[in-house]
């Protein structure tokens, strides 16, 4: 009989926190820009420039840890990590090993299974690297230090997982906590949340962890669950011919679906940390930590319970609204403008949604602003226009961001509330379809229902369809 | 005891700070480098098992920047001593094989 | 009599009172450099039309009123490992041979503020790795009492052409007595603050955790004067301190009644020149003589912090060292194959061999299974070290012994063992490794002819105590120039 093999990972997640300056200088931290356009001496190693702590990284990885119940250390300390790139500066990476901010913490996740723990063994402060551009038609790389000291934090969790599955979880998990504390926005496909893989494959029923191997470069959930899956069978294969697994870094190529050892005999993995003695350390009273707790914005599961109990939004709908700040926020500002709750759900929870899925978006991704959603929900209770037309007008509000009331303006979109054309229409419409006249004199309903897409369409879908109706009956 | 440096040790030590010795100064680095080692193992004559390392050596805590963006666009200043430029960008041998 | 002879301070008066210009001054200073540079070699970079200038802008804030100071239009030699904008800084490295900041170090600005002019840029030991001055890729600088002599290191360049009146006053930095020993060896006088009163901002790092930039100059009254102007609380440095008191010159009284200075019996032993002992220990005596309280007593450890130093100073370079590597500024290696043989190259052919071996040295001490051992170990010595300063300062207000065990050696005499170079280092490392101010002050010449200095130590934030015992010191003799300077 074949061998039942269980797969153990533990993941190291980076986070781009989202301050609007780096770590250790006053650059902004904004994504993109022409290269090397947000530099300055200390992010780009120049000779005796030296760092300054941005306070607010320190606050953001204390209000990480709270709400990953870890125990804050209350004395920490910045320590350099040598190695040499050409994405790091100084040759050397300022980060946190001896002491680091967070410890001891950790979620629950749902499992089919059941609820579970995923362990936090450690959360540290550290800078980004800058990017490098591999250049096509010179056989060189080209070094933009834009990204170069933005703050990060890393959250190594414990080797608690046993699945994909439990990794997406845990990572969902994750990326709602820190969204709902404004730390990060933590997109995936941009880089500001980025996961490394450990994993390793033991028989069910081992007690000892077989070797691991970490995988890096993941840029979605997919590409992490096939990256699991790919390497979980990459290691069992080696095992079943009576190979070893090698401990080692691995980048995966998810175009090809497999991984590729990043070794080299230039790099040691020996990065000879000690106290950087450019920075000082860091005492964290409790009363700082008490404030960090005061401030703490609501989270998820408090929202969820408000949302219900507020504003009467079955479990489902709450779910959905509350899965990602984004849209919670959206939510909340569009309720804030128009006072229409159940109205606002139902836009996000049903357009919304079709539209993301359709563009293939996350919610992160959506820019439409509050108030041209609230604006459009009042058009249609208006009866300014009809549903109908405001579905189209939203998809154009989901795209652009539009002014509604302008656009229906320009458009000539808005619903006739006119008696008297109304009713030349459908009397034409009537003596056009006597077959379907009949059908509803004998009973048959749902005749009207044509009658009524009829006069829509002679009426270019601007016909206010509850006048129709009302209309078509009486002529009936 | 008198610490001896070996050839190996020297290349691994010669990876890690990117240092390449011609014949003749590795001889010399490996022989002062065991007499330096053989000096600072004077160290161990002190018994330091209940004392705190000390990194810095003041108290000094809690230096911290407010998150103000003051720093603009520098690029002309930061590349100006490059030895390799390219559209904004330093340019360095290939770094993927 | 030419300008170059009078103080810093001195000259500032003149200049203030018009009876000198700026220009004149820098003129002055010029008409030297030009006369002993070739023999002397104590500048990597002059910048003569720069200062000539500079001269001339300074004038005008003078004569409007705007610079009022005691160092305005008075001009400035700078060590060539503090940045300045515009103006090459080497570090007396290869490896930035052509290295232009675009930015000026903390300490320079501030001096820029009180009217400084600056000369130029002078030499060091490489990356001020070194006691002797002979380390820089730019050739050794020669001690003006006598050109067969090394000026000590690593600010050799500074206390050189302080000496040789090349500059009226330098600024040096002093990372284990590289302040401190050439002073002694060039009969000026030189300052190394408590740790944190000057930013380092700009200084172009050896030792983070050890490094202290200061003033060097013809007596005390300068020193502390300069040290006025440079001190400052700085944000961009976070290791820097905000003090209580900045006012360094309210000490220059001359009165020692009561001060308690104590001598560790340490510091005479064995290794110390037969002279140089005599010439400090008269130098206490007179101390004693004007009223105060000189005792000798038991400073542990001193044997110690010469390998704590070693083992701190060159972990923490192996990794300030790291970001020269021909990708952002400075040399590149013209030939190479792919991007490690590039930083191999580059460092290897970029670093002199003083500095290969601290970076060597650095790198193994950090390295996996020997961080513990050596690193850890000297950390923890460190903190030995610091409580025994600290028992020594609840008795003492100065601490007094020599600033080095011999006068100048000869050049090429020192090199070839780096045991023994670093043993030279053996009364200034521990004053860096527990954060401590310590000035030098000439106290005599030897049989040879060299000058001799006098170390004073205080206490952290002290400066004070050791600036008015070595301006009561001072009092008692005068300032004595090179004989090269007297044909």
């Amino acid at each position: 009989m074949a061998k039942q093999y269980e797969t153990v990972i533990g993941l190291e997640v980076h986070v781009e926190l989202a301050t609007k300056t780096k770590i250790f200088c006053s650059c902004s931290t904004e994504f993109g820009g022409a290269p090397n356009s947000h530099t300055c001496p200390v992010c780009t190693g120049m000779p005796g420039s030296l760092p300054v702590l941005n306070k607010q990284v320190v606050e953001y990885a204390i209000a990480v840890g709270l709400a990953t119940n870890c125990s804050i250390t209350q004395y920490c300390k910045f320590d350099r990590k040598n190695y040499f790139y050409p994405d790091n500066p100084q040759n050397y990476q300022i980060s946190q090993l001896y002491l680091p901010i967070c410890r001891n913490g950790g979620v629950e996740i749902d499992t089919p299974a059941g609820k579970k723990t995923i362990g936090i063994h450690e959360i540290h402060m550290e800078e980004d690297a800058g990017k490098l551009i591999h250049d096509e038609w010179e056989d060189c790389s080209l070094v933009d230090f834009n990204r170069s000291g933005v703050p990060l934090i890393e959250i190594v969790s414990e080797p608690d997982m046993r699945s994909a599955e439990e990794v997406i979880a845990y990572l969902d998990k994750l990326r709602l906590i820190i969204q709902y504390l404004g730390a990060s926005d933590c997109k995936l496909n941009e880089g500001s949340m980025r996961a490394d893989v450990n994993l390793s494959v033991r028989e069910v029923g081992a007690k000892e962890f077989g070797t691991r191997t970490e995988m890096k470069n993941l840029n979605s959930f997919k590409a992490i669950a096939r990256a699991i899956e790919g390497e979980r069978a990459r290691q069992i294969e080696l095992l079943e011919e009576g190979k070893e697994v090698v401990q080692e870094t691995r980048r995966w190529d998810d175009n090809k679906e497999y991984s590729y050892a990043m070794r080299s005999k230039e790099d040691a993995q020996d990065y000879r940390y000690f106290p950087d003695p450019d920075l000082v350390p860091i005492m964290i009273s409790d009363e700082w930590i008490e404030r960090i707790k005061a401030a703490q914005p609501e989270l998820r599961t408090e929202k969820l319970e408000r949302y219900k109990k507020e504003f009467d939004i079955p479990d489902y709908d709450a779910e959905i609204l509350t899965s990602s700040k984004t849209m919670a926020d959206l939510f909340e500002a569009t309720t804030e403008l128009c006072k229409k709750p159940k109205k606002v759900s139902n836009w996000l929870m049903v357009e919304t949604l079709r539209l993301m899925k359709e563009n293939d978006m996350e919610a992160e991704d959506l820019s439409f602003s509050p108030e041209n959603l609230a604006k459009l929900i009042e058009l249609v209770d208006a009866g300014t226009i009809n549903s109908s037309v405001a579905k189209e007008v939203f998809e154009v509000i989901f795209k652009e961001d539009i002014d509604p009331d302008k656009y229906v303006e320009e458009k000539g979109l808005k619903a006739v509330n006119d008696e008297g054309a109304l009713r030349a229409t459908i009397e034409e419409v009537i003596a056009n379809n006597p077959q379907s006249v009949e059908d509803y004199h004998n009973g048959k309903e749902k005749a009207i229902g044509f009658l009524v897409g009829q006069t829509m369409k002679a009426m270019q879908g601007k016909a206010n369809p509850g006048m129709v109706n009302k209309i078509l009956k009486e002529l009936l | 005891m008198a610490n001896i440096i070996s050839d190996e040790t020297m290349e691994y030590v010669g990876i890690l700070a990117k240092l390449e010795l011609s014949e003749e100064e590795k001889e010399q680095a490996k022989s002062d480098m065991g007499k330096m080692l053989d000096y600072i193992d004077k160290l161990n004559e002190l018994d330091t098992s209940n004392v705190e390392p000390m990194s810095h050596v003041f108290p000094v805590n809690n230096v911290f920047r407010e998150d103000v963006v003051t720093n603009g666009d520098d690029r002309e200043n930061i590349l100006k001593n490059a030895p390799g430029v390219k559209e904004g960008a330093f340019k360095v041998p290939k770094t993927v094989e | 009599m030419s300008l170059m002879s009078l103080t810093a301070v001195e000259l500032g008066k003149k200049i203030k009172a018009k009876e000198v210009t700026v220009k004149e001054a820098v003129e002055a200073a010029i008409a030297q450099i030009e006369k002993s540079e070739e023999t002397l070699n104590c500048y990597v970079t002059v910048d003569k039309e720069g200062a000539l200038k500079k001269a001339e802008e300074v004038q005008k804030l003078i004569d409007d009123g705007t610079l009022t100071g005691p160092l305005a239009g008075v001009p400035v030699a700078i060590k060539d490992n503090m940045c300045t904008k515009d103006m090459l800084t080497t570090c007396s490295s290869k490896i930035l041979s052509n290295f232009v900041p675009t930015y000026t170090a903390e300490a320079v600005v501030n001096l820029e503020k009180a009217g400084a002019v600056i000369l130029g840029k002078t030499n060091m030991d490489e990356f001020a790795m070194g006691s002797t001055n002979e380390t820089s890729a730019y050739g050794a600088v020669k001690n003006p009492w006598n050109t067969e002599h090394v000026p000590g290191g690593s600010s050799g360049g500074s206390c050189a052409a302080v000496a040789a009146e090349e500059c009226s006053y330098a600024l040096g930095s002093d990372t284990g007595g590289s302040i401190r020993q050439p002073s002694s060896f060039c009969g000026v006088t030189g300052i190394k603050p408590t740790y944190g009163t000057v930013s380092r901002y700009g200084l172009i790092a050896y030792g983070s955790s050890l490094d202290q930039i200061g003033p060097v100059a013809k007596d005390v009254t300068d020193c502390a004067t300069i040290l006025e102007a440079i001190a400052s609380y700085d944000p961009k440095d976070s290791t820097s301190v905000k003090r209580e008191d900045y006012d360094f010159t309210s000490a220059l009284v001359d009165d020692v009644k009561g001060l308690k200075i104590g001598i560790p019996k340490a510091y005479f032993g064995e290794g110390l020149d037969k002279e140089v002992k005599e010439a400090v220990l008269a130098a206490a005596k007179v101390l004693e003589e004007k009223g105060a309280i000189v005792e000798e007593f038991d400073l542990g450890l001193v044997d110690y912090a010469i390998p704590a130093y070693y083992v701190i100073a060159a972990a923490e370079a192996s990794s300030n060292l790291s970001r020269f590597d021909g990708v952002k500024y400075g040399y590149r290696t013209e030939d190479y194959e792919g991007l490690h043989n590039m930083y191999k190259k580059t460092r290897s052919e970029g670093f002199g061999a003083e500095v290969k071996r601290r970076i060597m040295l650095g790198s193994f001490v950090l390295s996996s299974g020997y961080y513990d051992a050596y690193y850890l170990k000297a950390l923890r010595t460190k903190a030995l070290i610091k409580k025994e300063f600290d028992k020594a300062f609840e008795k003492y207000d100065v601490i007094l012994g020599p600033a080095a065990p011999t006068t100048a050696p000869k050049l090429g005499d020192s090199l070839s063992d780096p045991i023994k170079m670093y043993l030279g280092d053996i009364y200034t490392i521990s004053v860096n490794l527990a954060g401590l101010p310590g000035i030098s002050v000439p106290c005599g010449t030897d049989s040879k002819g060299l000058p001799i200095g006098l170390q004073l130590i205080g206490d952290c934030f002290k400066e004070k105590n050791i600036i008015r015992a070595a301006y009561a010191y001072e009092q008692t003799g005068s300032y004595k120039r090179p004989g090269m300077l007297e044909e």
